[in-house]
């Protein structure tokens, strides 16, 4: 498998001189083309930051970041959807900014809107959907930005418990029949064991690599199956301890 | 496999399931008439009320009725106006003022305010200064309208585009300036830039703010006109301003009256236009309050 996100070494400083903030200190990371990566860490443990540099909204201080001229798309915990346009003009936009014609844009929003299960809600505003919704509208406009890799932001952590449970499923179910690269960031570490193919686990400031967890769990998996559940429970002690260092 | 299609569907039911309950029943709007009812009726009770105490004051003897007259001489005063086409020629001269004024103060004002918020130097440079600017009581700008352009046309138009500009100015910046952080982010990773940035995500996001400019603007420049339509009389013209200026001069109480209802309509008309757009905007945008 061909590795499409390729991070070496990368540490990224915000300010200088004694107000200077390591967000990430030595981070080395591969993805390969259709895993789905989860990084996981508590608070200030520079994942977010990391997303940014991915998505090129941020400079590396010093290493490398690969990522091969590739698109990227990016999806945050708010839908930020445009409440100026419809549901389908959100999904048309990145189609317009690559110069499709509107026929063609059409047609494509419909079959991405299809995609999440959304047909037949073109014409709404944004703020007449649920969050959960919202955020499936938020996915159809990132796939239609056409990117080799999906980078996700927490993009489920205003939602109620059932819904993300739902959504958890949509997502594993578009990822695999779009062939998708997924880099997804959370605290939650049950939803990292559901999702991932690896959990990255990062340390708090600065953010390094802890441990790289492979996930082997037959899909479709259940956030609430004992095999989730235990291998949850082992991360999260790890994590705990973590940020146990952190007391003083 | 028929477990995996059972499994497919169970899925798909499951999410359209949960959109159905999440969106709920559609709420009733209620019968158009007694919405019209429900709007119109705290207007005509303020009406009355006004209307009212005015008649009690008039009752009261506090002044003498020539110079504080009844509503109902007023009212007739004003039926009797509005039926006589000089009347309207006047309140078309006026209103062709004030729009040339408004339009000529959002030309400018966007221009600066586009100029202003994109050019850092610009901005620590007259930001303030529009600010400053939208202080002014714009009857001061008068004396010197007067030594610029004579008492002419030129005058009022001058100083009823620096009362209206700053305001849309302003609106316009403080609209660029709030666009949310999220939004720039999502713009700029779906490869906004230059010009198809500012027409797919900054001028539509800055409308709502725009409006509100565009609005207190239209305040501005309306109050403006009718301090320059009392002060600049243009020879040969008979503008609302002139005509109460007239009223004045030969002590005619019911004529000035009627002319303050005028321009009173005129202002709440030209509002509630405003506030339509608004709304309009607001309902779009899903701004509005349950």
């Amino acid at each position: 498998m061909s590795t499409v996100v390729r991070i070496d070494d990368v540490t990224k400083q915000y300010g200088s001189g004694s107000n200077a903030l390591l967000a990430l200190d030595h981070v080395s990371l591969d993805v390969a083309q259709g895993e789905f990566v989860c990084l996981l860490g508590a608070s200030g443990c520079g994942k977010s930051t990391l997303l940014s540099l991915v998505a090129g909204l941020d400079q590396i201080t010093t290493g490398t970041l690969d990522i091969g001229g590739r698109h990227v798309a990016l999806m945050f915990q708010e839908a930020a959807l445009f409440p100026w346009l419809s549901v389908a003009g959100n999904v048309e936009l990145p189609l317009k900014l690559q110069g499709v014609g509107r026929a063609d844009r059409r047609k494509r929003a419909r079959e991405l809107l299809e995609i999440v299960r959304l047909d037949g809600f073109d014409d709404k505003r944004p703020h007449e959907l649920s969050g959960g919704m919202r955020q499936r509208v938020a996915l159809a406009r990132a796939l239609a930005q056409n990117a080799d890799v999906l980078l996700m932001d927490e993009p489920f952590g205003a939602l109620d418990a059932m819904t993300r449970d739902i959504l958890h499923d949509e997502l594993e179910r578009i990822w695999r029949e779009q062939e998708l690269t997924v880099l997804f960031v959370t605290h939650n570490v049950r939803e990292a064991v559901r999702l991932g193919d690896r959990v990255i686990l990062l340390s708090s400031r600065p953010g390094r690599v802890i441990e790289d967890f492979k996930i082997g769990h037959p899909r479709p998996r259940r956030i609430d199956s004992p095999e989730v559940s235990g291998q949850a429970a082992e991360i999260t002690d790890r994590l705990r301890a973590e940020v146990a260092r952190h007391a003083n | 496999m028929p477990t995996e299609v059972v499994e497919k569907q169970k899925q798909a039911d499951e999410v359209s399931g949960l959109d159905a309950l999440e969106l709920g029943p559609k709420k009733e709007k209620g019968a158009l008439g007694r919405r019209v009812w429900s709007s119109f009726w705290p207007k005509a009770l303020a009406i009355a009320i006004v209307v009212g105490a005015w008649q009690i004051v008039y009752l009261s003897e506090w002044r003498p009725a020539y110079v504080f007259p009844p509503p109902a001489d007023v009212f007739a005063e004003l039926g009797a106006l509005i039926t006589e086409p000089k009347f309207w020629d006047g309140v078309q001269l006026t209103m062709t003022r004030a729009l040339t004024g408004f339009a000529l103060a959002v030309a400018i004002g966007t221009l600066i305010g586009a100029a202003v918020s994109q050019f850092r130097p610009l901005r620590a440079a007259i930001g303030s200064l529009i600010t400053g600017l939208q202080t002014m009581p714009s009857i001061m700008w008068f004396p010197l309208a007067i030594l610029l352009f004579q008492l002419g046309e030129k005058a009022i138009l001058f100083v009823v585009v620096i009362g209206a500009a700053p305001s849309v100015a302003n609106g316009l910046i403080s609209g660029i300036d709030y666009v949310p952080r999220t939004w720039l982010r999502v713009g700029q990773v779906m490869g906004m830039r230059g010009i198809a940035k500012y027409r797919h995500l900054i001028l539509p996001a800055s409308l709502p703010s725009f409006v509100s400019g565009l609005k207190q603007g239209w305040a501005f420049s309306w109050r403006s006109l009718m301090a320059g339509e009392l002060l600049v009389i243009v020879p040969g013209t008979v503008s609302i301003g002139v005509r109460m200026q007239t009223a004045r001069d030969l002590s005619d109480a019911v004529a000035v009256l009627a002319y303050i209802i005028v321009v009173l309509v005129i202002g709440i008309l030209v509002d509630q236009f405003f506030n339509a757009a608004d709304g309009a905007l607001r309902k779009r945008w899903g701004l509005t309050g349950n």
